[in-house]
């Protein structure tokens, strides 16, 4: 062991590195979920095929949420950051971060949102409209229930493509893992820390993978 | 009472306008259950939706107990869809819902406080038969059971009239008939006006009253089943009824003629009596019973020989006799050809 993956240790940092990715990562990954999911279900019933199609705001939203999803992430970070330091009042740590996390994985859930309640049987929400129920009625007990299972599922996939962002957030002025493997492995030449890094990136993604996948399955009822 | 006058639907496709209906006017009237027959693509989807607006016609005047159904604003025309009920070939209940739930769902919509509907639920689920399946999700549900739970959720809302589009068509034959016969005791005993969309000859057969049948976005024919049944006008009619003497077609010889008779005229031996009188043999190519609305029909398809004054002493019997026949004209190429040019 190196002496400075024994002071990381001693000192708690590790710990923190931890910590902070997966707060990172949740809190980030709630207000992408608070913006992407109107956004995504926007998306859906307004487009052509969808239960009140808006061609016009369909459009603009749709080539919004692909300009915002094709600027690398790296990139759109640093772009960002005056947007961060204008909404949270500074460009550095945490905050900051989860500033630019949430513009770069909103569009992502947008998407995410978008595919699943799209999968919802055509038939179903007929049924509910034969039923006199109305547009907004149709979005919040048919389109969201039904989707339910998919929506479990994309969470997953956003919550690790978040973290992955937030490793990234580390290289400028962000904490947790990333940060620890970039500023005490990458530049002090201690590939000890790195891999240590790497193996508890891979521990939190798969709690995170294998406890969401089970909810999804354990909640659906299609297959209950 | 649901009138449709001049309904006509158009949609605007790539390559132009598509006419699914076409100036299709027809009335139902309270209590009756009323059938809707025609080929894929006909357009009888289209028109049963016409009913409650989920398709807005492109010009035409639906007319549901006197208010016209295109001038109520969007809310009026939520609460009048409450007063339809509709069940599909799909079944189409909330997978993430329990039964009870799926029941309770139109109820939820229309402000009904919980109680009140899971009582109004349970109800339902005793007339359709599945008080056990109160829990069940619908993924545990045979096809049967499914539809029995849509048709509980289509009556929930206490509606007057029932749209059923294809309700049987994904159901297996023992299955389809006690669908047919659920939705038949519920238009007795309820009082709730059916509209039957089909294909099957023997859905219309069972329960309908009267009976529409369309063809290429048109409404060829109306009238009573047992009529429709017995003295088919149009070429569609003739079609849908008699698919299975086609098959009978490839038999070249003389010309055929189809006979129906129902329960009092059975008695007489009329192939017998005919033969004998006219000394002309006849050669029987199909023969069935059938029970249509509750009575027995036979019918029956004879070939006539080739030599025309032999056929015509056929006729004659027949006709003094006051036997009512068809004559079936034309083999099986000439069948398709008048489809084409229908098409």
């Amino acid at each position: 062991m190196s002496e400075i993956l024994q002071k990381l240790w001693d000192n708690g940092l590790l710990m923190l590195g931890i910590w902070e990715t997966v707060y990172m990562t949740f809190i980030s990954a709630f207000f992408s979920y608070l913006l992407g999911l109107p956004l995504g279900v926007i998306l859906c019933v307004t487009a052509r095929d969808g239960i009140r199609p808006i061609p016009w705001l369909n459009r603009i939203l749709d080539l919004l949420v692909n300009i915002f999803r094709s600027i690398p992430f790296i990139i759109l970070m640093v772009a960002m950051l005056p947007t961060a330091k204008f909404i949270v009042g500074t460009s550095l740590g945490n905050k900051a971060m989860i500033v630019t996390l949430v513009i770069a994985a909103t569009p992502y859930v947008a998407r995410m949102v978008e595919s699943s309640v799209k999968e919802v049987d055509k038939g179903v929400i007929e049924a509910a409209q034969s039923m006199g129920a109305s547009d907004l009625r149709i979005i919040s007990r048919v389109l969201i229930p039904e989707a339910r299972p998919a929506l479990t599922v994309g969470a997953v996939i956003s919550l690790v493509t978040i973290l992955g962002y937030s490793a990234m957030a580390g290289t400028i002025g962000g904490g947790g893992l990333g940060m620890i493997a970039v500023t005490y492995g990458y530049q002090r030449f201690s590939n000890d820390v790195v891999w240590i890094c790497v193996a508890l990136t891979i521990i939190v993604v798969q709690l995170i993978q294998e406890i969401g996948m089970r909810v999804a399955r354990k909640t659906d009822r299609r297959t209950a | 009472m649901i009138e449709l006058r001049n309904i006509s639907k158009t949609y605007k496709t790539k390559k132009g306008e598509f006419t699914a209906l076409s100036n299709v006017s027809l009335t139902v009237s309270d209590g009756e259950i009323f059938g809707i027959i025609g080929l894929s693509g006909a357009g009888k989807s289209t028109l049963v939706r016409c009913i409650n607006y989920l398709e807005r016609p492109t010009s035409g005047q639906v007319v549901i107990d006197g208010s016209e159904v295109g001038r109520l604003s969007k809310k009026e025309l939520l609460k009048l869809r409450r007063n339809i009920g509709m069940i599909f070939q799909g079944f189409n209940l909330l997978e993430q819902r329990t039964v009870l739930r799926n029941i309770c769902f139109p109820l939820e919509i229309a402000g009904v406080p919980k109680d009140k509907a899971v009582q109004k639920a349970r109800e339902l689920l005793e007339l359709v038969g599945l008080t056990d399946k109160e829990t069940s999700y619908p993924s545990q549900l045979s096809g049967g059971q499914k539809q029995r739970v849509a048709i509980a959720r289509a009556l929930a809302s206490d509606p007057k009239y029932l749209l059923c589009d294809e309700a049987t068509s994904a159901l297996d034959p023992d299955t389809t008939r006690s669908i047919l016969e659920l939705i038949r005791e519920i238009n007795r005993s309820l009082g709730v006006t059916v509209v039957v969309i089909t294909h099957d000859m023997k859905v219309i057969d069972k329960i309908c009253d009267r009976v529409a049948v369309m063809d290429s976005s048109v409404v060829t024919e109306i009238g009573a089943v047992t009529e429709v049944f017995s003295k088919p006008q149009s070429e569609t009619a003739k079609k849908l009824i008699l698919p299975e003497i086609r098959t009978a077609d490839s038999i070249s010889g003389g010309e055929r003629i189809r006979i129906v008779y129902n329960g009092e005229s059975s008695h007489t031996p009329v192939v017998a009596n005919t033969i004998l009188s006219s000394g002309v043999p006849l050669n029987i190519l199909y023969a069935r019973t059938k029970d249509i609305d509750g009575r027995a029909y036979g019918e029956l398809v004879l070939q006539l020989p080739d030599d025309s004054r032999a056929a015509n002493r056929v006729k004659n019997y027949l006709d003094t006799n006051k036997v009512t026949y068809s004559v079936l004209e034309g083999g099986a190429g000439n069948v398709r050809d008048t489809a084409k040019a229908v098409g």
